[in-house]
């Protein structure tokens, strides 16, 4: 599933964080925050936190993310949410947002090996 | 639930008479006959086609042989979606056999996963389980497992083996009875109207006031364009496991009964037929 892999734009630092308990403002917002912390000896980002469209496929996020670290094709990336659990490839950020969210915000590992059975 | 095990069976025993044809698109070196097979729901397209594989395999030269895919009218089928989602979506209100189009060249990369062994699909499968039970029980039943527990249930799968699957599947579906049902239904709306994979959000089981929350709620609430009005024709048809459940049945019920072996309650909103 190759959807367009553009960047998600880095969060600005000094933008006021939208209220998180606020089931409107969320359901209305095209973009979510995600937070992205990497398992193991999976290099790191620097930028950690991003704001992504809700459309937006586990799949593109997984090839931007090995993009952004330069690693190798044969490099497989690894998605996790509750550091447990690998969701579909085809799943929208959004949705998990929805489900898993906290805080007002999605927070993902990833990782370049099975993390998480 | 007990009471209900014949429902369990009837939903495991799902099948759906399929017939396998070639691409024309494919080289041969002899003519391909059709494969006919009885597909079952609760499974996956590249776990149950070895068959099919094989018996195509004889009428072409290795060469022209990559990865398999299948195809029903146009439409590339994501192997990663059970069977009986596949079909309902796709070819419900179409006459049996379902007739598949078998590739082996041009896998659409933007359409479907690569599956390149069971392992693959072992793990979707134990994947689906784990965010499954994050929704009903916060994780803590299928963490609470072992290994060995987490085998049992693929095996189950793999094999066939109702009881085996069952006989672990059955601690997933428990709760605590104070609460009439599980913290958040796991379910999916897949439509054939939109680009987007499927609904996922959550919903409880039980309303804030105590009232059990039905399929009809859920639609309701997630997609009121499935519903039918008062004095208007019906425009959608509700389809779970190739029933159109009705709208008044509790939601936990389904869940504990007409979920998938991934634990996710599958429901496909599809056009009404016209006639």
């Amino acid at each position: 599933m190759s959807d367009n892999a553009e960047s998600p734009t880095e969060t600005q630092k000094e933008e006021p964080q939208p209220p998180p308990d606020d089931a409107t403002t969320n359901e209305e917002k095209k973009k979510i925050d995600v937070l992205l912390k990497a398992v193991g000896d999976t290099p790191i980002m620097k930028t950690r936190k991003w704001a992504m469209e809700r459309g937006r496929t586990v799949q593109s996020l997984a090839q931007f993310i090995s993009r952004f670290l330069k690693l190798e094709a044969s490099e497989q990336l690894f998605i996790y949410v509750n550091q447990s659990f690998a969701p579909s490839p085809d799943q929208e950020v959004g949705a998990l947002f929805d489900c898993f969210g906290s805080d007002g915000k999605l927070v993902l590992h990833y990782c370049k090996s099975q993390a998480w059975g | 639930m007990a009471d209900d095990k014949d429902v369990l069976r009837d939903v495991w025993f799902g099948r759906i008479p399929t017939c396998f044809t070639l691409s024309q698109d494919e080289a041969t070196e002899r003519e391909a006959e059709p494969y006919y097979l009885l597909l079952p729901r609760v499974s996956y397209l590249t776990l149950v086609t070895d068959k099919v594989k094989k018996h195509f395999l004889k009428a072409m030269r290795t060469e022209d042989v990559e990865e398999m895919w299948f195809e029903y009218e146009g439409t590339p089928l994501k192997w990663h979606n059970p069977i009986g989602v596949l079909f309902d979506l796709h070819a419900s209100n179409t006459v049996l056999p379902w007739s598949i189009t078998v590739h082996f060249k041009n896998f659409p990369d933007s359409d479907l996963l690569h599956c390149p062994s069971n392992s693959v699909i072992e793990a979707h499968f134990m994947s689906s389980i784990k965010e499954a039970d994050a929704l009903k029980h916060k994780g803590q039943v299928v963490n609470d497992m072992q290994k060995k527990d987490h085998k049992q249930l693929w095996m189950g799968l793999q094999n066939d083996k109702f009881d085996q699957f069952w006989a672990m599947n059955r601690k997933l579906m428990e709760y605590p009875t104070e609460e009439g049902g599980f913290r958040y239904i796991p379910f999916r709306i897949y439509q054939t109207t939109s680009d987007r994979p499927f609904i996922q959000k959550l919903f409880r089981p039980v309303s804030p006031e105590g009232n059990t929350h039905t399929l009809g709620d859920l639609l309701k609430a997630m997609y009121p364009d499935a519903l039918t009005n008062d004095g208007e024709q019906k425009r959608y048809q509700v389809v779970i496991h190739g029933i159109e459940p009705l709208l008044e049945t509790p939601l936990q019920w389904l869940s504990e009964h007409l979920s998938h072996p991934d634990n996710f309650l599958h429901i496909c909103v599809i056009p009404a037929p016209s006639d």
